[in-house]
This record gives structure tokens, C-alpha cells and sequence, in this order.
């Protein structure tokens, strides 16, 4: 049983979340330091290149990395901060166990004792209860290298068809939308490329909090001349001074899409010949389009005719363009749909595969990109291959050295993965880099059903609050102790470089793996001695894929600073072996790809991209007469995620200590709630009491509550468990509530600190 | 060493998305780790996502110099005002209360006055000062004025102040949008919900084009 050992109060007294300040070498304004190790942040899929400096085994503070193309030195707060997470009191430097005897919950253990006992639990769950028996939950924070290790050892060592990731909860809609319509899934252009073109439509991106680095890039662009539209229920610091402001009601952005897109059929903004030689699917999408008239889509959308009309105007007539999308339109339960309607808008203009002329989205997590390619999702194997597809099964069992028939099929997205640890079916769980008490839906769900497990192990640096319920926790390695590879939101793969060493007795998360599997006595294909050793194997698996790293090597990564994918060993036409440079832009007029093999652009075997009919259907749980606002969730600057790392450092808590509830004062004067009460929201879920905050800058219909926080202050005690049917992203982003002001401070403000 | 006589500060709150990286790059600083000496401003949260970095402006004649009795602020050769000398500064906050633009402050428990150097021991070797380089939105920007004309052609230098019957002169330079009528900040997003948009409560626009006639950097 995974219930919390003791009281979580207990636990957070020992093991936190704690502040890491700026303290004794990281105060000094004499300390050199020994080296200067050029890495990358740790946090977003910008990726920003930065050296951290170091001295005894610690990062003692950073430098700017100016020569680093994409960031040329910028940083937002988290990369400025980043280093405070080493040498933190919190750190987890042992193995535990859980121990209801201890005061504060768990117990030290010696590793190779923690292995045993984990390697044992597997054994016996499996045993009892067949492979399936045991799940796998693992994340896109971690290097491309490690994400491919865990697919490898979820299906070859554990035998379970059982493994997702975080990134369910991240890039799935944006990914299932970019395969149905180009067979390919990355953003098409460098981020260079927004500059010089007419016209940029943010849709559903928070770029100023989200990945702060891409702000330059949009000014840059203005600058030259660039008209911006952002779309999105609260003017957001880039919403502020943008062109065109859009303020879609939550959930309704395929109907925006479709009602833009239907204008500019009607005035004729469309470029026929590309859509005729170079796509299949117009005709039925324009079909749909055309219910979508001006004042339906008005109605529907809450945003006025005139702006409806000038966006239409300047996307249609615009001569280069880029659109990029975040999360703001993909987590809905019709994220796919969404995403899929901004690809409409972009093929219909013709408007991709060329200089000046992209789209993009934006990628959330470190490894968002690369993380979401290699095997660690439930349905997909290496370079970006079908795990139910017969000849990519064969390429990588014989990678594997395993047979075709031993390897697992499919397996569940991760909130599903949940929902069969409540049937039963999974007992047991091994969960990194993943902190799913904080970043799932409706999660009270989730806490009861990790109480239900039979047997937890996580994999961690700190002992996260879903750790909290672990069996045994195994002392990890944070992203600064260990090297590999990640792919950033440009589809450049990068190199982070090791500064320091994992103290005591955490290793690097790869070893730990190996270390489980050899436990188990299925060592077979995981006695790698390095990540680059893992790299290899990883580059002949990706090989012939869509994804192809072959050609891509550490040395290349490091003198081109960094290299787009795909990258082949080999020619795709001739074979030959190659010294290819990368792909910085997709679908270039006359390109050759493994899958059109020379018939067009696109990845698809006729090389035309796809129109796909982008549907709008109203969010699961809707405003009603019983909850009348919408809810919506997202992000602030200064913190990350579940916030494991970003509520352990001083100065980023202290900009923003607590979530507050954003409320227009139109909304507060009728609730009679003033800036800074204590105020209610409650969902059919549950309910949440924080402070609110009266601004002007959101819909009068609609509240905000960023997600970072756990336990008591978590907005996802709020959310919904609705899922898009396609990619089984999560719907965090709209919900029916109701608010009220509160009668009181909650129990928790005597009790924990900002952060916990 | 001294800064580079070519290169110069330039502040666009046009640009600024309030994030904080200067802040908390700031106190990395070496000459003050774990201070910051630059100030995020909201104009005013509950109507606006505007946010002002404030860093020393650097004046020509510096106003916190004037007024200092212990003759403890010095601007160096190269325009830079210098934090207030240690065995000089009596703490007494004249300068506080005189700088127009409300940089200065006085650290009580160290006795002196401390404030925005440019980043003296980056920025007198050659390299950026530490807000300007990491500022993901360029709001602050340290470069050539030719390079900023080339970048910013949209709105120009200006390094003119006037504040009652004062005007000072700044080696630091706001950036003034050149048309700002043409394009006034969104504040409400209802008014961005009508269809025909009510006049916006905010303009942001100069109080008269005279006082950035005679611009120079």
C-alpha cells in the first residue's frame, strides 16, 4: 500500500520543498571558478545555451554563452537561477525506503540493497501477475539518450507494453496533428525565421512566461516590419502591444480556425495551385469551413467580426508568415482538432517549406522535442517508428537482438496507465523524471490510485510529492551530472555537457537502469559504459527512420553547435555514405525524403501534405448554469512544471511565492471579491482557496490559476480527466467553475510555506 | 580600463515582458553578488502587463553627485556614476531623494549607498552588462547606435529628460516608439471583445514632441 507513510507536514519538514539561496561560494565575489562547462539550461524546450561555473564539484554560479546561436546569451529568470538546484539540503544523496517507523517517513538504504529490493518486487509482481503487471512512467526532461534507454528497457528487459511519458501532458496534440497532416513531426523552421516575414500568429502561446527567448525573435520581427496576432483569453506581456488581439473564449479555437479560414476561401486569400499540386483534403475542409460564417463564428468564439475579418485579411494576403502554437490551444479534448486548424490555415496559403515561411510549436519541456522520438511513448518506437507497424518492429528487434515477437505492442497513454492501476491490472510502477500528484488532471484520481499500488519506486533527485507515496525512492542524477543529447523546439539536437559529479550515492539515472536490469538477470543489451555508447546505438536504431539521427555524432553536435534532424549516415537516394549537415528547414521544393522518396515535400508516399477536416466540438465540462466561468491553467515565469526544481530556489519563489486566481474586475465587483482576498474556485472536482488577483488583463468569463504548486494550492485538483481522443492529451485548459469569495485563510497558509 | 566610448545602454519598455531576468541576473553580479540593483516596475499591475526596468541612467551631470555632502559619487571619465565610494559615503540618502529617476539606494546594514554601475567590471573590459545580455525580450539592449538604428527602426533614442524645470541629459537612452499613436498597448481585454472598440483608458503617448527635439546620444 502507497499511502503516505506519515503525515505529508513530516515529510516536508525533512525533506521539503526547502529554499536553496544564494549562500556562502555562490555569495563570494572572489571565488573563480575552476572551469566554465557550456551546457544548456535545464528547464524549457528553448534550450538556452549557458555556462555554469564550477568549482569543487559544485556550480557555483553562471556566465552568459553569447556565441550560442540560438539565445546569443539570453536568459529568462529560471536559466539565471538554474544553478541553485545543486548542492541543495533537500538533495537525495542515499536510497530510502518508506518507513512508517521513522518521524519523518522514510528510511536511508544502501543502494545495491535498494536495487535488489526493487529488482525483487518486479520479479514477484511479474511473476504473479504477468509482465503487463508493472508500469512505466517516464519523462522529457530527461536526455534523448536516457528517454531511448527506458523505451529499450521498459519492452526488452521488463516485457511490459506499459510505458508513457509526461510528454502525454505536453507536445502529443501538436505531434498526432503534425503526423496526420505532413508525416513528420518537428517544426518546420529555424526560429531565424520569423524575422523578415509580414505576418506571425501566436496562437495559444503565453511567449513571454513560456519560453521567454522566443520574445527577441517576434520583436525582431516587428521591427522589420512583421504584423503580430496573438490569440489567447488573457493579454499576456506579448498580447500587449501585439497587432491584432484575439480573445478567444477557452476551447474554441477550431472554431476560429475554421471561420478565418472560411473568409479567406470566400475573398479568394488562398494559394490554388500549391493546394492542387502539392496537398490532398482541401475540398472537404473547405466544405466544413463553410458553416462557420462570420457571425456564427463570433458567437462562438467571443471574438468580434472586425478582428475576425482583419486576421483573415492579413494572414490571407500576407506574402511569408509564421505561425507557432503552444499549449493554449493544444490541451483541449480537442487539441488535435485545434492544432490541425492552424495547419489548415498555413497550407492553404502555401506558405511552408521555404525561407521566411514556417510553423512551429513550441515545445515545453527540455527533451520535448527529442524526448517525444524515440521509444519512450507507449505507441512508438525508436527514429520515430510505429511500434504496430511489422517492418519497424523488425528493424528494431534485430537493434535489440531480441525477436519480433517478444517485443511488446502498444501500450496506454500515461492517465490511462493510471486508470489500470485503479482497475487492478497494473500493481506495480517505476516512475522518473514525472511528478504526476502535481501535473494530472483531477489528481486527487491519481493520489488514490497510488495508493492502490502494490509497489512504487521512483527515480529522483528530490523527493517529489509523488514520491512521497514511494515504496523505495533511488537516488538520481540531476540534468548538470550527466552528459547526452537533447532536441530543442527548432529540431536542433544539442549536447549537455557534465559540470559536476552526483554526490554520495545518487548515480546518473542510465546506470541505475542498467543496474535494475542486471538485477533482474536480463542484463542483455544494457551494459552501455556512456551515454555516447547509448548515442550510437541509438543513431543505427533512428536509421532509415523519419526521425534519423545517423549522421548526426557528439563532435558534430559540438563544432556546428547543434544539428537538425533529420541528419542520415547515408544518402536517402543513392546509399552512399554522407557528411550530412542537418535539415534546418522541412519541405524544401525538390528535397528527398525516405517515405515520398522524391515525389514531393511532404512525408507521405504521394509527397503531398494533408488538409485534414479540423473540427470544432465544445469541451468536455463546459460552462454551465451550475458553473458558469471558465477555468483555465498555465504557467508563470519564474517556475517550472510541478515546480520539483523551480520551488527549491530562493529567488524564483520569491518572484512569485503562491498561485493566485486571476479575475477581471468586472467578475470581482460582482462577486464582491477585492485584489488579494481570499476567494474559492470549485470545479465538479473539487475546490481551491488562494488569493485573488483584479487585473483587466483577462476575460471577464474566465479565471487563471498557474499549476505549479502541490497539494492544497494545485490547480489540477480542479481540472478535468478529459482526454483528446486522438492524442490523449488532458483538457487542462478549459473546465466549468464557480468562485466565490472565501469565508477565511485555508488551513494551509498557517501550516506551509509559499512553496510547499 | 574604461567602457567603450562606441558603446551604449538603451532601455524599450515597449519591449519589456516582466519577466525578471535582469533582476535576478543582476545579482549575480560580481562587484554585488546577491543584490539587485535594477528595478522592475509595474506601471500598474490591475490595468496592465506593463512592466518598466529601471537601471541607472547615468547622467551628464548627476543630480546624486550634486546633492552629495561627502563628495562620495563619482562618474568616471567615460559617463559612468560610479556606486558611492565606501570610506566616503555617509549613508545619509540625499541622493536617494534627489535622483529623478529613483535609482539609488542605501543598504542599512553596510552603511552606503549602492546603485546600477553599468556593470563596471563587465562593461569597462568590453562585454555586455549582465541585464542587457540576458534580456530575452532585448528591452534592454548595449550596442552601437548604429546597430540600434539598423535593429530599431521603429522608435528612436532619446537621452533627454525634463522634470519640472529640470532637463538632464543621460548617457542611457529610452527608446520612443517614432509613431506612438499608431500603436496604443492594449490594457482591457474587454474592450478588445466589442465590436467597435471603445477609446482605450490608457495613452501612452509623450506629453509634447518638443522636449526630444534636439536628441543626441
Amino acid at each position: 500500500m502507497a499511502t503516505l507513510p506519515v503525515d505529508e507536514l513530516k515529510i516536508i519538514e525533512r525533506y521539503g520543498p526547502h529554499l536553496s539561496g544564494m549562500t556562502g561560494v555562490r555569495l563570494s565575489t572572489s571565488a573563480e571558478p575552476e572551469q566554465l562547462v557550456k551546457t544548456h539550461c535545464c528547464f524549457c524546450g528553448q534550450q538556452c545555451g549557458v555556462q555554469l561555473k564550477v568549482r569543487d564539484n559544485q556550480v557555483i554560479g553562471f556566465e552568459p554563452w553569447e556565441e550560442f546561436p540560438f539565445n546569443r546569451g539570453m536568459l529568462c529568470p529560471k536559466g539565471v537561477k538554474r544553478y541553485l538546484q545543486g548542492a541543495h539540503p533537500d538533495r537525495l544523496t542515499t536510497a530510502l525506503r518508506r518507513d512508517s517507523g521513522s518521524p519523518y517517513g522514510f528510511s536511508p538504504l544502501a543502494y545495491d540493497e535498494a536495487i535488489a529490493r526493487v529488482a525483487g518486487e518486479i520479479a514477484r509482481i511479474q511473476s504473479a501477475s504477468g509482465h503487463a503487471a508493472f508500469g512505466v512512467l517516464s519523462g522529457a526532461s530527461l536526455t534523448t539518450e536516457k528517454t531511448y534507454l527506458m523505451g529499450k528497457f521498459a519492452r526488452v528487459c521488463l516485457r511490459t507494453p506499459y510505458i508513457d511519458y509526461n510528454g502525454r501532458l505536453c507536445m502529443v496534440s501538436a505531434g498526432a496533428a503534425n503526423k496526420k497532416a505532413f508525416g513528420i513531426d518537428r517544426t518546420t523552421n529555424p526560429w531565424s525565421d520569423m524575422v523578415g516575414t509580414d505576418v506571425i500568429w501566436v496562437a495559444g502561446s503565453n511567449v513571454a512566461e513560456c519560453s521567454p527567448i522566443t520574445t527577441n525573435y517576434l520583436w525582431q520581427a516587428r521591427e522589420q516590419g512583421a504584423k503580430i496576432i496573438v490569440q489567447d483569453p488573457r493579454i499576456t506581456p506579448v498580447a500587449r502591444t501585439c497587432d491584432l488581439y484575439l480573445p478567444v473564449k477557452p476551447g474554441r479555437d477550431a472554431a476560429l480556425f475554421a471561420g478565418v479560414l472560411n473568409l479567406m476561401i470566400e475573398q479568394g486569400w488562398i494559394d490554388r495551385e500549391f493546394i492542387e499540386t502539392t496537398t490532398v483534403g482541401f475540398e472537404a475542409v473547405a466544405d466544413y469551413c463553410r458553416q462557420w460564417t462570420l457571425p456564427r463564428t463570433a458567437d462562438v468564439t467571443g471574438v468580434p467580426e472586425r478582428a475576425l475579418r482583419q486576421a483573415a485579411e492579413w494572414w490571407g494576403t500576407a506574402k511569408t508568415s509564421f505561425l507557432f502554437h503552444a499549449r493554449g490551444i493544444e490541451h483541449h479534448s480537442n487539441g488535435v482538432q485545434n492544432a490541425l486548424g492552424t495547419i489548415n490555415l498555413v497550407l492553404a496559403t502555401g506558405r511552408i517549406g521555404r525561407p521566411k515561411s514556417g510553423y512551429g510549436t513550441i515545445t515545453g519541456q527540455a527533451n520535448g522535442q527529442g524526448g517525444r522520438e524515440h521509444g519512450q511513448k507507449c505507441d512508438q518506437l525508436p527514429g520515430w517508428r510505429d511500434i504496430a507497424n511489422p517492418d519497424h518492429r523488425r528493424h528494431i528487434a534485430a537493434i535489440w537482438g531480441i525477436e519480433e515477437k517478444d517485443l511488446p505492442g502498444p501500450g496506454v497513454d500515461a492517465y490511462e496507465l493510471f486508470r489500470k492501476i485503479d482497475a487492478g491490472e497494473i500493481k506495480g510502477l517505476l516512475s522518473i523524471c514525472f511528478n504526476p500528484k502535481v501535473s494530472l488532471p483531477d489528481n486527487t484520481f491519481i493520489t488514490r490510485c497510488l495508493e492502490k499500488l502494490e509497489f512504487f519506486v521512483a527515480i529522483d533527485f528530490f523527493l517529489n510529492e509523488t514520491a512521497r507515496h514511494a515504496d523505495i525512492v533511488l537516488p538520481g542524477s540531476l540534468q548538470e551530472e550527466d552528459e547526452g543529447t537533447v532536441t530543442q523546439v527548432e529540431g536542433r539536437v544539442i549536447k549537455i555537457n557534465r559540470a559536476v559529479d552526483p554526490p554520495g550515492e545518487a548515480r546518473q539515472d542510465w546506470r541505475i537502469i542498467q543496474d535494475l536490469a542486471r538485477a533482474l538477470g536480463r542484463p542483455h543489451g544494457f551494459a552501455f559504459s556512456s551515454p555516447r555508447e547509448i548515442f550510437e546505438e541509438l543513431r543505427r536504431a533512428s536509421k532509415g527512420g523519419v526521425a534519423d539521427y545517423s549522421g548526426i555524432t557528439y563532435e558534430k553536435i559540438e563544432t556546428q553547435m547543434g544539428v537538425f534532424w533529420p541528419c542520415p549516415s547515408e544518402d536517402p537516394e543513392s546509399g552512399r555514405p554522407v557528411d550530412h549537415a542537418g535539415t534546418p528547414r522541412l519541405f524544401e521544393r525538390g528535397c528527398y525524403n525516405p517515405v515520398a522518396k522524391g515525389t514531393g515535400p511532404f512525408y507521405f508516399p504521394d509527397g503531398k501534405a494533408r488538409f485534414n477536416v479540423a473540427e470544432y466540438r465544445p469541451a468536455v465540462d463546459d460552462v454551465s448554469d451550475e458553473y458558469p466561468l471558465f477555468l483555465t491553467t498555465g504557467r508563470v515565469v519564474s517556475q517550472f512544471l510541478s515546480g520539483t526544481q523551480t520551488r527549491r530556489i530562493a529567488p524564483l519563489v520569491k518572484q512569485y511565492p503562491e498561485p493566485r486566481i486571476e479575475m477581471h474586475p468586472r467578475l470581482a465587483e460582482r462577486l464582491r471579491i477585492a485584489d488579494g482576498d481570499w476567494t474559492t474556485a470549485e470545479t465538479r472536482r473539487g475546490a481551491i482557496t488562494l488569493k485573488a488577483m483584479v487585473v483587466t488583463t483577462i476575460r471577464p468569463d474566465t479565471i487563471f490559476i498557474p499549476y505549479h504548486w502541490a497539494g492544497p494550492k494545485s490547480a489540477n485538483q480542479l481540472t478535468v480527466a478529459a482526454q483528446d481522443p486522438i492524442s490523449k492529451i488532458p483538457q487542462y485548459k478549459v473546465c466549468g467553475c464557480r468562485v466565490r469569495k472565501a469565508d477565511g485563510p485555508p488551513a494551509y497558509a498557517a501550516q506551509r510555506e509559499p512553496q510547499q | 580600463m574604461a567602457k567603450p566610448a562606441d558603446l551604449h545602454f538603451f532601455i524599450d519598455p515597449n519591449r519589456c515582458i516582466g519577466c525578471q531576468a535582469c533582476v535576478q541576473a543582476c545579482s549575480e553580479c560580481d562587484t554585488h553578488r546577491g543584490e539587485s540593483m535594477i528595478h522592475l516596475e509595474f506601471v500598474d499591475r490591475a490595468q496592465s502587463t506593463q512592466t518598466v526596468p529601471v537601471v541607472c541612467m547615468h547622467c551628464e551631470q548627476p543630480t546624486c553627485a550634486e546633492v552629495c555632502p561627502a563628495d562620495a559619487i563619482k562618474r568616471t571619465a567615460d559617463g559612468i556614476v560610479q556606486s558611492a565610494r565606501k570610506p566616503r559615503c555617509i549613508a545619509c540618502g540625499n541622493c536617494v531623494l534627489a535622483c529623478p529617476f529613483g535609482v539609488p539606494e542605501v543598504y542599512e546594514d553596510r552603511q552606503i549607498m549602492m546603485k546600477c554601475d553599468m556593470c563596471y567590471d563587465r562593461s569597462s573590459v568590453g562585454k555586455k552588462p549582465m541585464c542587457a545580455t540576458v534580456c530575452p525580450s532585448q528591452a534592454l539592449f548595449f550596442g552601437t547606435l548604429e546597430q540600434i538604428e539598423q535593429l530599431r527602426p521603429m522608435s528612436m533614442p532619446v537621452n533627454r529628460f525634463r522634470f519640472g524645470g529640470q532637463t538632464i541629459a543621460t548617457r542611457v537612452a529610452m527608446m520612443m516608439p517614432r509613431d506612438p499613436i499608431g500603436r496604443r498597448p492594449l490594457v482591457d481585454v474587454t474592450d478588445a471583445m466589442l465590436e467597435r472598440p471603445r477609446q482605450r483608458a490608457i495613452r501612452l503617448t509623450p506629453a509634447s514632441a518638443d522636449p526630444f527635439a534636439e536628441v543626441q546620444v
